[in-house]
């Protein structure tokens, strides 16, 4: 027999999700949208602010080695082609995912270092959530902090982020709840414990408190999928690129924190 | 190899106080976790952390099963003369990093 209370707290939730416009496409107006950083509480914005104490920037320093390390049978590393990321890579974290003319689909960050690993350095594509990989996007996207994110809107993209908005707003899992149910309809309130934000990825790869670890942006779009008791695509999968490309335009304009620090 | 990321001022005026800063690479794996084979994911966490001043201990600290991965610390000590300063951290299975740091004292 379920207690009284805790019932009225399960209905007081389910309320909540219900409240909100079913479907309602009104997306959150450009001034009024918000990073997850504004969400956090002050401390851990601090911890994010300040280099020496940003658990991500040991990342950030790996991938900075890497990046001149020679790797495959090419013996080449990216410093050989690229030169100095702080110039080369100024933004380009900012500017992706991005349309690639060989594959003529839209492709990640991570997606772009392991074609440049199998193509130019002839080495193995690296697995997702590996450190190196993780180190390496954290590195580039070190290089766009402060920048604004660019996601362009052109022909050639446009089917990918249509894709990408559609997963978006479609409802999944046994829960049968969209992203957009609590990310544009609810953001701001609290889903049990946790509080809502706008859910735009302004910080990836991240260093998540509760994870203790760096992931990148699909490692935090499974969990969404999992908390919907939704099976969640594969890494690496379109839908998740497409959905990331989506999430992206959503975001455009707004500045790059990466790599950020969440709760 | 542990990847720690210092931060001690690199000039200070004698007798001021000085903040360092430091983070360091570890999993600080507690020893309580259940792995996916059933079995308990050995402890695996720094033990001690302690701070020398031109060979002079001037901080030190425990560190327990419940801290966090990749463990930041801070903490201040007082400029006297320019010298080095040495932060080293040591734990389970033979886990040693130093890092040494000039500072210069006028």
């Amino acid at each position: 027999m379920m207690r009284p209370r805790r019932l009225r707290m399960i209905m007081a939730c389910m309320a909540v999700l219900l409240a909100g416009p079913f479907a309602s496409g009104d997306e959150i107006p450009l001034a009024a949208r918000k990073s997850g950083s504004e969400f956090m509480s002050r401390q851990t914005q601090d911890m994010q602010n300040d280099d020496t104490s940003n658990p991500a920037m040991l990342w950030v320093l790996e991938g900075e080695t890497l990046w001149s390390k020679p790797a495959g049978t090419a013996n080449k590393s990216c410093s050989s082609c690229h030169r100095d990321a702080a110039t080369s890579m100024k933004g380009v974290a900012a500017s992706y995912p991005a349309f690639d003319e060989t594959s003529s689909k839209v492709i990640n960050l991570e997606q772009r270092i392991n074609l440049c690993r199998t193509e130019q350095q002839k080495a193995s594509p690296l697995a997702y959530e590996s450190r190196d990989l993780l180190a390496l996007t954290a590195y580039l996207a070190r290089q766009s902090k402060g920048m604004p994110i660019e996601a362009k809107d052109d022909s050639r993209t446009r089917p990918f982020r249509e894709a990408g908005e559609k997963l978006y707003s479609e409802r999944v899992g046994q829960l049968n709840l969209s992203c957009a149910q609590c990310h544009t309809d609810n953001w701001g309130q609290k889903l049990g414990s946790a509080l809502l934000p706008q859910a735009h990825p302004t910080a990836y790869p991240l260093y998540r408190l509760e994870w203790q670890t760096v992931g990148s942006l699909q490692r935090r779009l499974r969990n969404c999928m999992i908390g919907m008791r939704a099976e969640p695509y594969a890494y690496g999968d379109q839908e998740f690129v497409n959905l990331e490309l989506y999430l992206m335009w959503r975001a455009r304009g707004m500045t790059m924190e990466a790599p950020g620090v969440r709760p | 190899m542990a990847r720690a990321l210092v931060n001690v001022p690199a000039n200070a005026r004698r007798g001021d106080i000085i903040e360092i800063k430091a983070l360091i690479s570890h999993p600080m794996e507690s020893g309580f976790r259940v792995g996916t084979n059933g079995k308990i994911i050995q402890r695996d966490i720094i033990q001690t952390f302690t701070c020398t001043y031109n060979g002079e201990e001037v901080f030190k600290a425990k560190y327990s099963p419940a801290i966090a991965a990749n463990p930041f610390i801070s903490f201040s000590t007082r400029a006297t003369d320019s010298g080095e300063i040495v932060l080293a951290w040591r734990g389970d299975n033979g886990f040693e990093a130093v890092e040494t740091k000039q500072i210069t004292v006028e």
